[in-house]
């Protein structure tokens, strides 16, 4: 089904669970060094992290039999409180166990405020050739909400260095359906990504986790959310512009220029091998997933006991697997192809390109591609396909 | 002390007719009955102060909580008068107080020679007491007029006694004054049972004659039929015959209830107690019905009853589609005990398969249905409760309607629909509130009386349709919960009926069909279409709502098509969560019910089914 799955490549993701402070919207796994209760500074955190890291890179090589590396991408938390240093340790321990490929991509989150010229500088010599920068909003009002503290004035100037510095590959985050925002906030917020010029644009519709403190501020009443259809046209107006500046969908939620899509992330949808390592990070190995014991503290543990930091694993049926591989692929314009879905799902598809939620052109080319509708119930297009 | 041991007493079917006195209490629900019934049993002894329990002759779970009696029953109390010192056995027999039960008190009466009428004198009579004290009095039997709790603070006994003396003839003197709380004035009552009450008249010598009052099913002992032996005698060695079957039963036990059931050799002239012949259904011991001896059978069967006709219909569905065997079973079970419960399959399009029931009235609908789900562990859905029309159409064929979808789609002559009597008692205030709501119920006055100077007797005719909706309730939120309520049938008349369907999406869904007065119609059909347009969650396309009478169109909504159903975010940490939940949807797909090709959850059916009083009660709390 869909693209056939190289299994000597692997791709990493490098978790860096610490921020310096926890946004309202976020539930991510990251913890503050207050959270922590750390005394010792940021750094030398950073620094002992990085050798378990490595101690994980290690326990990777044992267990996967892929030669070379695609892909490689520091999520987080804030990978931009880590040492330039520290980032090019994990990035060379991996490079000496595996082999790099040549075009390898390697991407760094970034929060505007943790970043100077110099530390840009420093993490592309490092070895990191792309930057995925958390703008969010540029509008101040909706930044508050958010919890965000940095001023919408240093994307601009981050982006320019970064360039200065050589990234050439420049993603800009953005939400949208933050309570409070207007139309005109979103769309300003969009000119402004706009603006900047990047390769790349990620816009994800506002979700309130559970456990938040946004989600506390909705159950008080304190905080409204927006209603589905707003958010709707949100996306629509930031699709037609995107698409108009040149940047095109190739996933539900992102946009870049041609030869710009993120490869990393690419490779989650089209069901590739990763290898996640640090604390909660998840990894996929030819349809066996599993994930790591969540807190750091216990990772350290593991990891300094020589354990393997695993918390829990599912090896997927073939059943889950083309459930999942359904779920996946039909975010990607022509993800799905016609022989990957039996008669009854080809009926059920007919139906949706009749209600245009699926281009009816690209069917006939025997490819699933949704349309900008239907891109908007994409989910429960997936639960008429395999429920 | 005026108690006799047990085993002292006057033992059954050697008791001299002359020291019987059979009697009932006629009491409003909390009017304090099962409080009296206790304070008896402990005077005269029969249970012992250690084993005594709160309401102790109420047998099922269910009475105990909501207070009220549904079984009758009757409890053999030796007692030896204060007045002439002689020895007597007092019969009292359990009357339920409901309106719903009428024709259950009805046959407890026709067991009986006197009645005490108790009357909570902090309350006054209420109208279904009030309607009871009729029948008693239409059978002839002799009434005590009672106070209850005249150890209250706010007892008004003065002003009670006056309101009874007035409705039943007597002087206000003549009202008794107790408190089955602290026991004052009980053995006075007792006494005076002895001296007002007629002892029973029969003959010995003549074929056993016995009247079936009531007949439950244990899951012990089978069948256990109530009687009140009127001429002859019943013995364990006779063979026994059931007038109307023709049908001879073997007498496996004969006994008294005192208050546990005690075995005899037999009954006599004027005795009450039960018979266990080992069958299994109620329906083979019909209450009414006339016991004789099989060897030497009567001609001459007691007056029975008519049999209970059911007033109220209402669909009752598993929630759950596979239980539906066990919901005919546990339907089965229940009607062993309740023969004015009747069932038959139903298959709704929408709620898949179920049964109709047919009830007395509300109360009895609402005891059934909890008794199902309690007893059986069963989750039901009960459609909205409805009466029987009687519809004629454009032929002159006449059909009988207990469920909307029967009613016919095409030319109509006539729909009738059954007209009760009310009667509404209550403080003099509440006039206007009461008539208001009478009114706009398609109400007539009939005439209206003082009770006393602020309480007053209200009478009407209404539709028993607009009773069984949500009347009660009203009249009670109208009042601040003084107006009492009774009602009984008096016949049919010609109404302006007609039958809304609610369609989604063009499809009739008839769970929500229901037959209204075409002044009700429009209001129907908008409260159901706004209603549904708040419960049916937004589909792929847009779902118009709504609600017709054949195929006019008299209310409209619409659901909008859903817009958004995506999740933003889907990267590696994401998919083992994402593909859990789509898991987990495939569960709430299974509780989804499909009506055309909309998608309508099982908890949009249960509240578009829920009136919209409770709704408004919820909003009050």
């Amino acid at each position: 089904m869909g693209t056939a799955v190289d299994s000597s490549a692997l791709s990493f993701y490098i978790h860096i669970p610490y921020c310096i402070k926890r946004c309202g919207y976020c539930d991510f796994n990251t913890y503050t060094p207050a959270e922590l209760k750390v005394e010792s500074s940021l750094s030398d955190v950073s620094q002992g992290y990085i050798d378990l890291l490595i101690t994980e890179i290690e326990m990777a090589r044992e267990f996967s039999t892929a030669s070379h590396v695609p892909t490689i991408f520091f999520g987080g938390g804030t990978p931009s409180l880590m040492e330039p240093e520290d980032l090019g340790r994990v990035i060379s321990a991996i490079a000496t166990r595996f082999e790099l490929s040549a075009d390898c991509e390697i991407t760094m989150e970034a929060n505007p405020d943790s970043l100077t010229k110099e530390r840009l500088q420093g993490y592309r010599d490092a070895g990191i050739n792309r930057l995925s920068i958390g703008m969010q909003s540029a509008v101040p009002h909706v930044l508050k909400v958010l919890d965000r503290t940095h001023n919408p004035e240093n994307i601009a100037k981050v982006v320019t260095w970064a360039r200065e510095v050589g990234f050439a590959e420049i993603s800009i985050d953005l939400i949208y359906g933050t309570p409070g925002e207007s139309m005109a906030d979103w769309e300003a917020s969009v000119d402004a990504a706009l603006a900047l010029g990047t390769t790349h644009i990620s816009a994800y519709a506002l979700i309130v986790e559970q456990g938040t403190k946004l989600a506390a501020q909705v159950k008080r009443g304190e905080i409204i959310i927006p209603d589905d259809d707003e958010t709707a046209d949100k996306y629509i107006l930031a699709d037609n512009k995107f698409s108009a500046a040149g940047l095109n969908w190739y996933e539900v939620s992102n946009w870049s220029k041609a030869g710009s899509p993120c490869r990393h992330n690419v490779a989650y949808w089209q069901g590739a091998n990763w290898w996640g390592a640090g604390p909660g990070a998840h990894s996929h190995i030819n349809g066996r997933r599993w994930w790591n014991v969540k807190h750091p503290t216990a990772y350290r543990d593991r990891i300094e006991n020589s354990l393997a930091p695993m918390q829990e694993q599912e090896i997927l049926t073939s059943e889950e697997k083309s459930r999942e591989e359904i779920m996946l692929l039909i975010r990607l314009p022509g993800g799905l192809k016609r022989e990957d879905l039996d008669s009854s799902q080809l009926t059920c598809v007919e139906g949706y390109v009749a209600s245009g939620d699926i281009d009816g052109a690209m069917w006939d080319r025997g490819e699933l591609t949704l349309t900008q509708q239907g891109r908007l119930i994409a989910d429960r297009i997936v639960r008429d396909l395999v429920l | 002390m005026p108690a006799i041991p047990l085993a002292k007493a006057p033992q059954p079917s050697k008791t001299d007719p002359a020291q019987i006195r059979n009697f009932c209490i006629i009491a409003h629900i909390d009017h304090g009955k099962s409080t009296l019934a206790d304070r008896m049993l402990g005077i005269t002894e029969v249970v012992e102060q250690r084993n005594m329990r709160a309401q102790y002759l109420d047998r099922m779970d269910i009475e105990r909580e909501r207070g009220i009696t549904i079984k009758s029953q009757a409890v053999r109390l030796p007692w030896r008068s204060g007045l002439d010192g002689q020895e007597y056995i007092l019969n009292m027999i359990d009357t339920p107080g409901h309106v719903d039960f009428t024709y259950e008190v009805s046959r407890s009466l026709a067991a009986c020679e006197g009645a005490v009428l108790l009357v909570d004198c902090a309350q006054g009579i209420e109208a279904q007491t009030l309607a009871n004290l009729y029948l008693a009095m239409e059978n002839n039997l002799t009434i005590i007029p009672v106070l209850n709790k005249i150890d209250l603070p706010a007892a008004q006994p003065e002003k009670f006694a006056e309101e009874l003396a007035r409705l039943i003839g007597c002087q206000p003197e003549d009202c008794l004054r107790v408190s089955g709380k602290t026991g004052e004035g009980v053995e006075v009552l007792l006494d005076q049972i002895v001296k007002q009450i007629p002892a029973p008249v029969g003959d010995p010598n003549a074929p056993a004659r016995a009247l079936i009052f009531d007949s439950i099913y244990d899951s012990y002992r089978g069948v256990v039929t109530y009687v009140r032996v009127v001429d002859g005698h019943l013995s364990t060695r006779d063979q026994i015959q059931m007038y109307s079957t023709g049908v001879r039963h073997e007498m496996l036990e004969v006994g008294v209830i005192s208050p546990e059931p005690v075995p005899s050799k037999g009954l006599g002239v004027g005795e009450v107690g039960y018979l266990i012949t080992g069958v299994k259904d109620v329906r083979q011991s019909r209450v009414g019905d006339t016991v004789t001896n099989y060897q030497r059978p009567t001609d001459k069967p007691l007056a029975g009853y008519k049999d209970p006709r059911p007033m109220v219909f209402s669909g009752l569905f598993p929630l759950d589609g596979a239980e539906y065997p066990m919901l005919r079973e546990a339907l089965d079970k229940l009607q062993l005990n309740d023969a004015a419960l009747v069932f038959e399959p139903e298959n709704s399009a929408a709620l898949g398969f179920g049964f109709r029931c047919g009830f007395l009235g509300l109360l009895h609908m609402e005891i059934v249905r909890e008794r199902l789900e309690r007893e059986s562990g069963l989750a039901l859905i009960s459609t909205a409760p409805n009466v029987v029309y009687k519809v004629t159409d454009d032929t002159g064929k006449e059909i009988i309607v207990t469920n909307p979808s029967e009613f016919p789609d095409g030319k109509i002559m006539k729909v009738e629909e059954p007209i009760v009597r009310a009667t509404v008692l209550a403080p003099s205030e509440f006039i206007g509130a009461i008539m208001e709501l009478c009114q706009q119920r398609r109400g007539n006055l009939l005439g209206m009386d003082y009770l006393s100077e602020d309480r007053v007797e209200i009478r009407y005719t209404l539709p028993l349709a607009e009773i069984v909706f949500d009347f009660f309730d009203q009249l009670k939120s109208r009042t601040r919960g003084y107006a009492s309520l009774d009602y009984e049938p008096i016949g049919e008349a010609e109404g302006d009926l007609s039958k809304v369907d609610i369609l989604l999406q063009g499809e009739k869904v008839d769970a929500f069909s229901a037959i209204v007065h075409r002044d009700k119609a429009y209001t129907y059909g908008v409260m159901m279409t706004t209603k549904l347009r708040e419960l049916i969650p937004r589909q792929q396309f847009e779902i118009p709502i709504q609600a017709a009478i054949g195929s006019r169109i008299i209310a409209r909504e619409s659901i909008r098509a859903i817009r958004k159903d995506v999740l933003a975010k889907c990267y590696g940490g994401d998919i083992s969560r994402k593909r859990k939940l789509l898991e987990k949807q495939k569960e709430g797909k299974k509780r989804m019910k499909m009506v055309g090709r909309v998608e309508v959850p099982q908890e949009a059916f249960i509240a578009a089914l829920t009136t919209d009083d409770e709704k408004s009660k919820e909003a009050k709390k």
